[in-house]
C-alpha cells in the first residue's frame, strides 16, 4: 500500500514535468520524482519498531560478531547512505536547472515554454 | 620491456583532480591551464592504450566486494576508455584555440574534465549505484557545457536537455532502488548471480524496463531523441564532438549493453526490443537529417542514425544469443556494432570539429549562406571529406568495414531485411554528406565569405589526427589487432551472465596474491 502511494507520487512528478508549461513547475515536478525515489529507498530499509544501525558494546557477542538480535532489529543503513548521495546529486542538478531558468527569464522575459521556441525541427 | 599496469582509479582520479585544480590557475594562467589540461587528456589516452585487453578488478579502500565498491576493467570497458581517450584528447587540442572566442575558459576546462571523469567512471564502475553517480557527474557537466554560450538558443537547448536528462536519471535511480529491494545487493556481479539463481520477478522486470528507458534517453534512441538535435548543435564545437562522439555511447549504449547482457541476461524479447529501437533510430534519424540546413543540426540527426547502427548490431547479437543458435554470427554482429561505435566516435567528432572550424572561419553554420570554401579552407575541406566518406561507408575508410560486418552478420543469420535497411540507410547517409560537400565546400563563394581564412595551429592538428585515424581504423580488423582490441570487448558481451563468476574469480585470485 505504502509502495503504491510512493509510486503515485512518482507518477505525479512525472505528470507535472511532462504537462506543465511553466519552467519552474517542470523543475519542481522533477524534484517530486526524485523525492518519491528517495522515499522508496528509505522504505526499503525501514523496519517497524527497528532501531538505529549503530553498534554498541552490548550488541557484540563473543568472537567479535554481531548479535543476531541486533541484525534482526536494526534498520538497513545502506539505503540511507544512498539517499544522502542522491540528495546531494539532485541539489547539484536543481541548482543548475534553476540557474538556467533564471538566465532564460533574463533573455526571453517569460517562464512559459510554449513561448520559448527558437529551435525548430 | 614491460609496460606498467595503470591502477584503475587513475582514470577517474586524475581528471577529477585536474577539474578542481584548473580553476586555480585563474585568468592570468590561462595558457598554462590549457597546456595542463592537454597533458591530462593525452595522459589518459596513453593509460587507455596500455590498459586495453587487460582484465582487472579494483576494490576501493580494500573493502571486499560485495561490501565495498569495485571498479572493473574488461574488454568492453577498455574499448570505451580508448574511444573516450581519443576523442577527449582531440577535442581538448581543438579547444586550445577554438575556446578563445568564449570567456571563462578555465571554467570550461573544469567542466570538460568533470565530464571525462564521469564517463571514465561509468565505463569502469562495477557497482550499479556508483554507475548512477558517475553518470550524473558526466550529465550535469554536459548540461552546463551545452549552456556555455549563454545565448538564447543555448539556454533553451540546455533546459530541454537538463529536464529530459534528469527524468532519465530518476528512472535509472528508481531501477537501482528496485534492484536493491529485490536482490539485496548493488554489486553488478552479485545482482547477476542472484537473478540467475532466483529468476526475474515483476519488480526486476520493471527495473529492466526503467533502465532501458533511462539509458535509452541518455543514448537518444528514437523515440527518446527529442533533446539531442537541440543540445548537440548548441554546445561549442569540441563539446558537440564529445557529446556525439562518446557521451551518448558511454552513458547510453555502454550502460544498456552492460545491464542487459551482463546483469539481467539477454532474452529474446529484449533482443528484439533493442534491434527494433536500433532500426527505428537509424531510419528516422537519417530521414530527419536529410532535410536540415544547419550544418551541426544535420550532424546531430545523423548521430541518432549512427547510434542506431550500434544498437542494431548489439541487439541482433543479443537476439541470436538468446535464441541459442548461430554463435559465430552473434559474435560477428556484436563485433560490427562495437566496431561501429569506435568508428563513429572518431569520424563524428572529426565532423563536428570541422563544422566548428567552418563556423569559426565564416561566422555561420547555415548551409544556405555557405559555399565554395574548398579553396579557402583546404585542410578543413580535406578532413571533412575524409570524415564524410567514412560515415557514408565509402571503402577503404573505417565506416565501410563496420557496416560491411553488420551486413554480413545480418545476411548470415538470415535477417535479410535488416541487411537491406542497413544498406538503404547508408545510402541516405551518403546523400546527406554529399549535400554538405555541395553546399559548404563546392559551388559559388558568397560575397561575404571572399576573405575566409583557415584556422591554423592546434585545430588543424586535432582534425588531422582524427582524419588519419579514420583512414587507419580499417586496420583494426587485421587479426592480431582485432584479437587485442575488439575481440575482448565482444567476448565481454557474448559471455553474458558468466560475467559475475569471472569478476568473483578475479577477486579471489587477487586475494591470493
Amino acid at each position: 500500500m505504502l509502495y503504491a502511494l510512493c509510486f503515485l507520487l512518482f507518477m505525479i512528478g512525472l505528470y507535472c514535468a511532462a504537462v506543465k508549461k511553466n519552467m519552474v513547475k517542470i523543475v519542481l515536478g522533477i524534484l517530486v520524482m526524485e523525492y518519491a525515489v528517495n522515499l522508496f529507498l528509505i522504505m526499503l530499509g525501514y523496519r517497524t519498531g527497528g532501531k538505529a544501525p549503530i553498534v554498541g558494546p552490548e550488541d557484540i557477542v563473543e568472537g567479535g560478531k554481531l548479535s543476531s538480535l541486533f541484525v534482526d532489529k536494526c534498520v538497513d543503513p545502506l539505503p540511507q547512505a544512498l539517499v544522502l548521495t542522491t540528495i546531494v546529486i539532485s541539489l547539484g542538478s536543481l541548482a543548475l536547472m534553476i540557474s538556467i531558468c533564471i538566465r532564460i527569464y533574463e533573455k526571453y522575459g517569460t517562464f512559459d515554454i510554449t513561448q520559448i521556441r527558437r529551435l525548430k525541427g | 620491456m614491460s609496460i606498467p599496469e595503470v591502477p584503475l582509479p587513475a582514470f577517474v582520479v586524475v581528471p577529477l583532480a585536474a577539474a578542481f585544480a584548473l580553476p586555480l590557475f585563474g585568468k592570468k594562467g590561462k595558457s598554462a591551464a590549457t597546456f595542463f589540461a592537454n597533458v591530462v587528456t593525452v595522459f589518459l589516452l596513453c593509460c587507455a592504450v596500455v590498459s586495453i585487453g587487460r582484465t582487472a578488478v579494483y576494490q576501493i579502500g580494500k573493502w571486499p566486494i560485495p561490501l565495498g565498491i569495485n571498479l572493473v576493467l574488461d574488454g568492453l570497458s577498455g574499448l570505451l576508455l580508448l574511444a573516450i581517450g581519443i576523442v577527449s584528447a582531440a577535442a581538448m587540442l581543438f579547444s586550445t584555440r577554438y575556446m578563445e572566442q568564449y570567456t571563462a575558459k578555465s571554467k570550461y576546462l573544469c567542466l570538460f574534465m568533470l565530464m571525462v571523469a564521469g564517463m571514465n567512471g561509468v565505463v569502469l564502475s562495477g557497482d550499479i549505484f556508483n554507475l548512477f553517480v558517475f553518470l550524473e557527474i558526466a550529465s550535469i557537466a554536459s548540461y552546463a557545457l551545452v549552456a556555455f554560450g549563454c545565448e538564447h538558443e543555448e539556454l533553451e537547448a540546455a533546459f530541454k536537455y537538463a529536464v529530459l536528462g534528469s527524468i532519465a536519471s530518476t528512472f535509472i535511480l528508481f531501477g537501482v532502488a528496485l534492484i536493491y529491494g529485490n536482490t539485496g545487493t548493488l554489486n553488478m556481479a552479485y545482482i547477476s548471480k542472484s537473478i540467475a539463481e532466483n529468476g526475474l520477478n515483476t519488480g526486476l522486470t520493471f527495473a529492466l524496463a526503467l533502465f532501458i528507458t533511462g539509458f535509452g534517453l541518455k543514448a537518444a534512441l528514437v523515440p527518446f531523441h527529442a533533446w539531442l538535435p537541440d543540445a548537440h548543435p548548441s554546445a561549442p564545437a569540441p563539446i558537440s564532438a564529445m557529446l556525439s562522439g562518446v557521451l551518448i555511447k558511454a552513458l547510453g549504449i555502454y550502460a544498456i549493453s552492460r545491464v542487459v547482457f551482463n546483469v539481467f541476461g539477454i532474452t529474446t524479447e529484449v533482443g528484439w526490443l533493442l534491434l527494433v529501437l536500433g532500426i527505428v533510430s537509424m531510419v528516422i534519424g537519417a530521414f530527419l537529417a536529410i532535410g536540415q540546413w544547419d550544418l551541426k543540426r544535420l550532424m546531430a540527426y545523423s548521430s541518432i542514425s549512427q547510434v542506431g547502427y550500434v544498437m542494431l548490431g548489439i541487439g541482433l547479437g543479443g537476439l541470436l544469443i538468446a535464441k541459442g543458435a548461430k554463435g559465430q554470427w552473434a559474435a560477428l554482429a556484436i563485433l560490427g556494432g562495437l566496431f561501429h561505435l569506435v568508428n563513429h566516435a572518431v569520424y563524428k567528432s572529426l565532423l563536428f570539429l570541422t563544422s566548428g572550424s567552418v563556423e569559426m572561419s565564416t561566422g555561420t553554420r547555415d548551409m544556405k549562406k555557405l559555399g565554395g570554401l574548398a579553396e579557402r579552407i583546404p585542410v578543413t575541406r580535406t578532413t571533412a571529406t575524409i570524415g564524410s566518406a567514412a560515415i557514408a561507408g565509402v571503402p577503404p575508410f573505417s565506416g565501410f568495414w563496420s557496416k560491411l560486418i553488420l551486413v554480413i552478420a545480418a545476411v548470415g543469420s538470415g535477417f535479410y531485411w535488416v541487411a537491406a535497411i542497413i544498406v538503404f540507410v547508408s545510402l541516405c547517409t551518403l546523400i546527406m554528406y554529399l549535400r554538405v560537400q555541395r553546399y559548404v565546400f563546392l559551388g559559388e563563394v558568397p560575397e561575404t565569405l571572399r576573405d575566409t581564412k583557415e584556422q591554423k595551429g592546434s585545430m588543424m592538428i586535432a582534425m588531422g589526427f582524427l582524419a588519419c585515424l579514420c583512414v587507419l581504423m580499417g586496420l583494426l580488423l587485421v587479426p592480431s589487432l582485432r584479437a587485442g582490441i575488439l575481440d575482448p570487448a565482444v567476448k565481454a558481451l557474448t559471455d553474458g551472465v558468466s560475467y559475475s563468476t569471472k569478476i568473483m574469480d578475479t577477486v579471489k585470485e587477487s586475494v591470493k596474491l
